[in-house]
């Protein structure tokens, strides 16, 4: 059953929530030029509005509900114990602009978490501010853009992408100014080391890489990628989105990286919300240390000062500001500026803190090796049906081709479908775009060998429907509220709003 | 990890290999497996110990009276909000990249952009940003892209750090950010001062209203200066100021932008934050961010979809309106929770009981020697206020009597030495802003022989 709009559940005079009477004077109102007249909400009971909301939860699925291998995503488990510690007081009621003296605790965690992340990545200037993702690639390649300005190197306007690369690496470059140049991958899946050599050059700025790259696999000349475009004077950015894969294993510093961003979100475990909240805190090489947005969070006793921007802080240092307190920094020297307000998602950050706490560094390495086993296993499982168009071993996720069974006219999309069906969150479809008819299977190290048989099973019996019959398949799903939705026609005549 | 040693063994022999090192050979053997400097594993019972005295070292809105606002703001957070976020569905899932299984989140953004345009008196809304901040500067971006002009005329009195913002997202884009003066104390010249910098290469004006001093201005003649010079007029609203206050639509706005934490969320040190935009109809392609639309399958049922992705970067890459992928959706889920259960009357309600205190508290205060409020005409719930003593010396003797005070604006701009900005909303009691008043004038008594 699908769930009635708010507006269709209205009646006037309903209230769901009631506010105490006031308790001080009324005062003079505004003059009318500035008061609103009009103002269209729904009126429902709290009893409504909470049924509303749980019906609508009962129609969505999360890593809670089942297994969800959505490559690139890092779909974990999310623990329990970070929503309780997230919503306690002494993190959730407390104000940015509180002094610095107060919020003691909340700066020490931001000060731990960027240790922390540094240490992992082996890139020790670290940022939490950006929000998510693409917030985090934004900030990075501002920095390397500051970098080579600072240098005086202003010729270095463009930026190489694999062909293999999300869409929001281009996407940041154009925001940053940059123009973007495609690099192709070799027929093993990796760079192609002669079109890089061929490409990168004095109007470099940088080589945006994600490894293991959206193939799922290793680059193969990892070190001489790194060697090419230092040589040339060009930065390595990395797109932390496949993190998980190395944690514990390799340290992206020791890549040859010099600027990465990370997904809390994804790796360390903070959930995904339906579509953030996230966190995408970057973590760069000391000499990148200079560029980093304003504030950072320091220690009185490494030169932070603290409360020093003209009332930023809303308070004086006071006695209690003695050298092992902590601060937010707002002396970085050639600092990009703030890329959001306040000092990043705070609430996220405590969340991937207690996560990485738990596991410590043994725990975090078995992350590592459990998301490759994981995704190899069902990687050797599934090549009987489908095509593994790099057949060598891959890392946390790996890329299916559904080749086969479009020659029997049955799409990626079908099979994606038909997976809801039998109770999965379907992979990443159609992405990398190098990949006919492609599909991209992420298990994570949170799911048991049970649940990667039972998956594979439905992939192979899927296959099977698909030689036998394949109505079945394109007709899915058959077991949700809703069958498939014509998002051509949505899109022709854009309904945004009731 | 719930994979046993043998299930381990198993996998591995499936797979064809003697060990896991078998399957991570391509890295380099000099880099593998570096040696981790982390703290020692906790249980969840010894984190939880830890993390308790961390939370315990903050100063939190539980235990003290909170007047500072600035941006953030400590309003009262519904039960049944709380409680419905916590839905794991909703909290645990993706992108809803597959509608079928994702009818929850997307039936919550299309109710969500519903109310927002109303709110706003908008015609479109994108299902969030990440914050109030980067909401006005890509809404700058889209006025760069409409009017294909690269220069942004700003107020002065946007909130600071929305300014830096701005300038950071504007800078790598060649576009150049005009700001007026922050106006002075008690006059009204920022209106005049943007109207003058306003010319035919103005992509856009943006401004803040209530703005970040509190104050609640007249925009007719500012939106119609605007357009006359073919810009675009952006409007940087709190929502709840907006179950009082006249909507940017009817200011005339081209784009309303927002911080949308006071619809549900909670202070949380800053984030995670809710951007809201919104904007006319014949801008929607030119939108960052996820957009929901209506849609129907194959048997007439109505659902929701992600539409006009055309726009975004999985899609368009190097041509993308943005780059933003993951945005603030549960953020948004729990500001359509907290609007449908207050509705119209409960909003307004809210934002009457901000009014009205902030009023009684700022009348209170003028009445205490050594304090002025300082007239720069309405205001919502935040005004500012002369000290007879540094703001960050009033604020640390506050703390002795469990109040967190205002927002010090000595470095806001000339003019505005020793002024506090301080924030009244409907959480703070009569007795709290008496117990105010009393600690503002024994801070004036104690030290006012120093200065």
């Amino acid at each position: 059953m699908t769930e009635p709009l708010l507006s269709e559940l209205k009646r006037s005079g309903r209230v769901g929530h009631a506010l105490p009477a006031g308790d001080v004077p009324e005062a003079e109102q505004l003059p009318e030029g500035l008061r609103r007249e009009r103002l269209d909400l729904p009126e429902l009971s709290e009893s409504q509005v909470v049924r509303h909301f749980v019906h609508l939860s009962s129609m969505n699925y999360g890593v809670d509900t089942g297994f969800y291998p959505l490559g690139s995503c890092t779909m974990k488990y999310n623990p329990k114990f970070s929503e309780e510690i997230a919503r306690w007081p002494g993190f959730a009621a407390i104000h940015p602009f509180q002094p610095e003296k107060t919020a003691q605790g909340a700066l020490r965690l931001m000060y731990e978490l960027q240790r922390l992340l540094g240490e992992i990545t082996g890139l020790p200037a670290v940022t939490l501010q950006p929000s998510a993702g693409a917030h985090g690639e934004l900030t990075g390649m501002l920095m390397v853009r500051a970098y080579h300005q600072h240098r005086g190197d202003r010729k270095r306007t463009k930026v190489l992408i694999p062909d293999s690369a999300h869409g929001t690496n281009p996407a940041t470059a154009t925001m940053c100014g940059y123009s973007t140049v495609p690099l192709k991958s070799d027929n093993r899946g990796n760079v192609d080391l002669e079109a890089l050599r061929a490409l990168v050059d004095e109007e470099t700025a940088a080589l945006m890489l994600t490894m293991p790259n959206t193939l799922g696999l290793f680059d193969e000349h990892m070190l001489e990628i790194a060697e090419i475009v230092h040589s040339a004077g060009a930065l390595l950015y990395g797109d932390g989105a496949n993190l998980n894969a190395l944690l514990g294993i390799a340290k992206p510093a020791d890549l040859g990286f010099d600027v990465l961003h990370i997904n809390l979100h994804k790796t360390f475990a903070t959930p995904h919300g339906g579509g953030g909240p996230g966190a995408g805190p970057v973590a760069a090489r000391e000499f990148m240390a200079a560029y980093l947005p304003v504030p950072v969070v320091k220690r009185r006793d490494e030169g932070g000062r603290g409360d020093a921007r003209g009332g930023e802080g809303g308070g004086a240092p006071g006695p209690a500001a003695d050298l092992g307190s902590y601060c937010l920094s707002w002396e970085v020297p050639h600092t990009i500026g703030q890329v959001r307000s306040f000092y990043g998602s705070f609430g996220v950050l405590v969340r991937a803190y207690a996560y990485i706490r738990a596991l410590g560094a043994d725990g975090l390495r078995k992350v590592g090796e459990n998301a490759i086993l994981n995704a190899n296993y069902l990687r050797v499982r599934l090549q009987q049906a489908y095509e593994v168009p790099y057949p060598r071993p891959c890392m946390h996720e790996f890329v299916l081709s559904g080749r086969r069974q479009k020659a029997v006219g049955v799409r990626t999309l079908d099979i994606a479908k038909r997976l809801i069906d039998f109770g999965y969150h379907p992979p990443t479809v159609y992405f990398p775009l190098i990949v006919e008819e492609a599909m991209m299977v992420e298990p994570t190290e949170t799911e048991s060998k049970e649940t990667l048989d039972a998956f594979a099973d439905a992939m192979l019996a899927i296959a099977r429907e698909a030689e036998e019959k394949p109505e079945v398949v394109r007709e899915a799903p058959v077991t949700t509220v809703i069958g498939r939705l014509d998002e051509a026609a949505a899109a022709r005549q854009p309904k945004l709003h009731w | 990890m719930p994979n046993t040693d043998q299930d381990r063994q198993l996998m591995l022999r499936t797979i064809g290999v003697e060990s896991l090192d078998d399957l991570i050979q391509v890295i380099p053997a000099q880099v593998r497996y570096p040696r981790l400097d982390l703290p020692e594993p906790l249980t969840e019972m010894e984190l939880m110990a830890e993390l308790r005295s961390m939370a315990e070292e903050n100063t939190d809105a539980e235990h003290f009276s909170y007047f500072l606002g600035a941006g953030s703001y400590h309003h009262h957070v519904p039960a049944a909000v709380s409680q419905l976020l916590l839905r794991s569905e909703l909290y645990t899932a993706y992108t809803p990249y597959q509608p079928e299984i994702s009818q929850g989140t997307l039936q919550a953004a299309f109710e969500f952009q519903s109310m927002i345009c109303s709110l706003m008196g908008m015609e479109v809304s994108n299902a969030s940003m990440y914050d109030g901040a980067t909401a006005m500067a890509e809404a700058a971006l889209m006025a760069v892209a409409a009017t294909r002009r690269d220069k942004v005329v700003v107020s002065g009195r946007v909130h600071p750090q929305y300014m830096s913002v701005l300038n950071s997202y504007m800078s790598s884009r060649g576009v150049k950010v005009v700001a007026s003066s922050v106006g002075c104390r008690d006059g009204m010249v920022v209106e005049d001062d943007l109207a003058a910098l306003l010319a035919s290469d103005s992509a856009c004006c943006i401004v803040q209203q209530p703005d970040f001093l509190g104050g609640v201005r007249d925009l007719s003649r500012l939106a119609d200066r605007t357009h006359e010079v073919g810009a675009l007029f952006i409007i940087s609203a709190d929502p709840i100021s907006l179950g009082m206050l006249k909507s940017p639509g009817e200011w005339g706005a081209d784009i309303a932008v927002g911080e949308g934490q006071g619809l549900g969320a909670p202070m949380s040190y800053g984030g995670p934050y809710l951007g809201l935009l919104a904007t006319r109809e014949r801008l929607v392609r030119l939108m960052p961010g996820r957009l929901v639309g209506e849609a129907y399958d194959h048997r007439g049922r109505r659902g929701f979809v992600l539409t006009l992705q055309a726009r975004e970067q999985h899609i368009r890459r190097e041509k993308a309106t943005s780059n933003i992928c993951t945005s603030e959706q549960l953020l948004a889920t729990g500001a359509a929770i907290y609007l449908a259960l207050l509705g119209p009357g409960g909003l307004r309600q809210v934002a009457k009981l901000c009014y009205d205190k902030a009023h009684h508290a700022a009348s209170r205060i003028a009445s205490v020697d050594g304090y002025q409020i300082v007239d720069a005409g309405p205001f919502f719930n935040e005004f500012v206020v002369h000290c007879p003593l540094p703001p960050a010396e009033v604020n640390q003797l506050l703390l002795e009597d469990k109040i967190v005070g205002g927002y010090d604006l000595s470095g806001f701009g000339p003019g505005f030495e020793d002024c506090m900005l301080l924030c009244a909303t409907e959480t703070n009691t009569a007795t709290q802003i008496d117990a105010l008043v009393g600690a503002l004038a024994k801070a004036a008594a104690t030290t006012g022989g120093t200065r």
